[in-house]
């Protein structure tokens, strides 16, 4: 058998990169040889493609032992289906597109159900569904622990119970880089190789790995519409415009992808990977401003954790 | 709120204006290093999680809506510099909110232009001492702070003491609060004296004290030269860029296997982490425990097929000969092999609310092997005396020294000479929880264990499994687990 070499030519990593990557690698191989039906969430955003990229190199030359689940509300940004396409085709993976069911049926949006319940309906009991459809004892997610006060505390190695609920009191004390993978039958564990980097890492790294990205993320004329302070993507005729409401062809780009009502675009010249770099630098607002979810409520973030929210 | 303009929101969010430091932009210039780890430890009241949110805040990594949530959240809790409560950006918890105290280890980010750093924020209640074992586990620095006002306390000395057992031999003192002491120098020094002769009786020599007000920001990012005129030694941050990273590996080479891949016809790798030393296409390495010896072939990786892997890269690793090797074996150097044998002695910090129970049979990990192990605890650490007395137990956060017996071949390094491969955990075999983390010393080799006897002094007896099961719950075998070893039930062919 030849072993491809994916890298020829290319610079090495900087030693801080190449500590993360050895480390999500580490955790990628761990918990592929521990768990019976692990499986990788993927969300097609920025995170997700590194994922992906770190879970192609832990077990290069062979194939991904993993399938990818890939919750679809319905409200993604159409370019983001598109992709993931494109990227399953591209590497050959095993891909599970799952739709609350019930969701469908009773026609939750988020215009009509609050952004809290839309999210709980689509998002969260849709991802306990694929995961109890699979059996999966193991998911892999990208969450990191810059984004947010509650995941900060969270373990790499996050245990949940048979109703995937996280417990954040009662978390499994986890010591250097020795993972305890022993559940009972219906527990379940959700891994986050990412836990370590930090958004510039994240940009970092897909710059110098040449990581392919959702075009989304790059400044383009698109239309929008501005509601509640965040600029929505209004290109979609299911998004009703409110009394006073107008659209306009902005110059922009959105810095993390959800489903489109709910993720604010931001207004930027930035229309290539250097650009977008170059923006944070001097960015002084987190990339989770963008998301309405978060801002329901106080603390919202551990609360949704707690009911099985990745 | 109006949406924001990311390309036009530059202007500074608090006064601090003359910060040097540009977090995200000097993260953006390759660093040379990997991030350094350390720890923060200090009493519940020393301001610890002040210390955090200022070099959070100092260094730019607070943005501007988490700011903006700060300051919601401390409505009426503001200092009189103006400044948010820095304790809400740790405490993530809604439970630790409630209470006003960190309860779990929250882990952070930060970056000057010269280096990236990662800190595990501790709590400081003598209950939560086994959230402070786990974030020293990884940490290459310990910060030790101290309220300038109380000088050393118990729970100082304790802190310490965890630190430099889990391994970490650079302590920064930060004797915080020095604003409130009149900036007085002799208080400074009389307390960085007594605290240097603690370190130096746990081993550690290297250890800076600065004397900081991390309320004003002073020796913690800028320098506090105005109201400290005689302080000359470096800020926080400086001792931090300029710390040394424990690599702890002065073993030969170690890789723990973690999965075989054979993706297709005639290639066998074995993929794993670097634990210890380096290796090259053509090294002699031996599989352990089964002892089978072959020669490096290739070291592959995604990007290129190498000519060397060193401690830390993930690697997957071709051999010359087809061998016999699986998950949880070891690949070594041939000429420095780790120690492998039945019975050896560690030291265990206990996590559970069951503490450590002797002579039960417990599962232990390390790196990728998993095998039953039998535990006696034979002292504890008394963290107030520091001295070591004898015990058969260990309750929940209590430190000990423990006799570890296993029923088949353990493979360690001690822990002194290798961090990886020197560390295990214990698991509950019931709830299946982490329970403990261990720390390994070295082989047991001594009389009264089983391996260390000549074969012309054992003897062997046979019995119904469920007499066996029954012989090994009484306190004569417990008590005697090293002596004794168990094998079968014997597989008989019926035919």
């Amino acid at each position: 058998m030849n072993v491809i070499e994916h890298g020829r030519g290319k610079p090495p990593l900087d030693p801080h990169l190449k500590a993360l990557e050895n480390e999500a690698i580490h955790i990628f191989r761990e918990v592929a040889a521990e768990f019976e039906r692990p499986v990788m969430l993927y969300s097609i955003g920025k995170d997700s493609s590194v994922l992906l990229h770190l879970a192609l190199k832990a077990f290069h030359p062979g194939k991904l032992p993993f399938p990818l689940i890939h919750i679809d509300t319905g409200w993604k940004f159409p370019e983001m289906i598109a992709f993931r396409d494109q990227v399953v085709a591209k590497h050959g993976l095993e891909l599970i597109s799952h739709t609350n069911p019930d969701g469908l049926r009773d026609n939750v949006t988020p215009f009509t159900h609050g952004s809290a319940r839309y999210t709980d309906i689509m998002k969260t009991q849709a991802l306990k569904q694929a995961l109890d459809m699979g059996r999966h004892d193991a998911a892999f997610g990208g969450a990191r622990r810059d984004e947010e006060a509650s995941r900060a505390k969270e373990r790499i190695y996050s245990f949940r119970t048979p109703d995937h609920a996280w417990d954040p009191r009662n978390q499994r004390p986890e010591l250097w880089s020795i993972y305890n993978g022993m559940i009972h039958p219906g527990e379940s564990v959700r891994a986050f190789p990412l836990s370590n980097w930090t958004e510039v890492d994240i940009w970092r790294y897909i710059q110098a790995e040449q990581i392919e990205l959702v075009p989304l993320y790059f400044a383009k004329r698109r239309k929008v519409v501005e509601r509640d302070g965040m600029l929505i993507w209004a290109e979609d005729k299911r998004l009703e415009l409110l009394p006073g409401e107008q659209v306009r062809e902005e110059m922009v780009r959105f810095r993390t992808l959800g489903c489109f009502p709910l993720t604010g675009a931001v207004r930027s010249e930035a229309t290539d990977l250097d650009e977008v770099i170059a923006e944070l630098e001097i960015a002084t607002v987190s990339e989770r401003q963008g998301r309405a979810i978060d801002r329901d409520q106080s603390g919202s973030m551990e609360k949704k954790k707690r009911e099985g929210y990745f | 709120m109006s949406s924001q303009t990311l390309s036009h929101a530059a202007q500074s969010i608090d006064s601090s204006d003359e910060t040097p430091l540009a977090g995200a932009q000097a993260a953006l210039a390759g660093r040379q290093a990997r991030p350094l780890r350390f720890i923060t430890c200090g009493s519940v009241d020393d301001g610890k999680s002040t210390l955090i949110g200022r070099l959070l805040w100092d260094t730019k990594a607070v943005k501007e809506d988490q700011a903006a949530t700060l300051r919601r959240d401390s409505t009426g809790k503001q200092n009189e510099l103006g400044l948010p409560d820095f304790a809400l950006l740790l405490d993530g918890l809604q439970a630790e909110r409630e209470q006003g105290i960190t309860i779990d280890v929250a882990y952070r980010y930060f970056a000057t232009d010269r280096r990236s750093f990662i800190v595990a924020d501790t709590p400081g209640h003598v209950q939560y001492t086994r959230n402070m074992a786990t974030g020293a586990s990884t940490a290459d620095l310990a910060v030790l702070l101290v309220d300038a006002r109380a000088g050393i306390l118990e729970q100082t000395r304790r802190h310490a003491t965890i630190a430099a057992l889990m391994g970490i031999r650079q302590f920064v003192l930060a004797v915080n609060k020095i604003d409130l002491a009149d900036y007085e120098e002799a208080r400074f020094r009389a307390i960085s004296r007594e605290f240097r002769e603690i370190a130096l009786s746990l081993g550690v020599r290297q250890v800076t004290a600065i004397p900081v007000s991390a309320l004003k920001g002073e020796n913690i990012v800028l320098r506090g030269d105005g109201a400290m005129p005689w302080y000359d030694g470096p800020t926080l941050v400086e001792v931090l860029e300029k710390a040394t990273q424990r690599t702890g590996q002065t073993t030969g080479f170690r890789l723990p296997v973690q999965r075989v891949s054979r993706p297709g016809e005639g290639f066998r790798g074995y993929q794993g982490t670097v634990a210890g030393g380096s290796i090259k296409p053509g090294d002699s390495v031996v599989v352990l425990p089964s002892g089978v010896e072959a020669n490096v072939k290739a070291i592959v990786t995604y990007d290129l097929v190498r000519n060397a892997a060193v401690t830390g890269d993930a690697i997957t690793l071709v051999l010359d000969r087809p061998v016999d090797v699986a998950r949880g074996d070891m690949i070594a150097a041939i000429d420095q092999r780790p120690q492998t044998g039945r019975a050896f002695n560690a030291r265990l910090v206990a996590l559970s609310p069951d503490g450590i129970v002797p002579g039960k049979r417990y599962w232990l990990k390390a790196g990728a092997r998993r095998q039953r192990v039998m535990v006696r605890p034979t002292a504890s650490l008394n963290l107030t005396s520091g001295n070591w007395d004898d015990a058969t137990f260990l309750s929940v956060n209590g430190i000990g020294t423990a006799e570890l017996d296993f029923e088949d071949t353990a493979i360690f390094d001690a822990y002194e000479t290798n961090r990886e491969t020197g560390a295990f955990i214990l698991i509950d075999p019931e709830t299946l929880n982490t329970v403990a983390g261990g720390m390994i010393d070295g082989k047991r080799s001594r009389a009264g264990c089983f391996d260390a006897l000549p074969d012309a002094d054992r003897a062997s007896i046979t019995l119904p499994a469920r007499l066996l099961e029954a012989f090994l719950k009484t306190e004569f075998a417990r008590s005697h687990a090293g002596e004794i070893r168990v094998n079968g039930p014997e597989q008989v062919d019926e035919e």
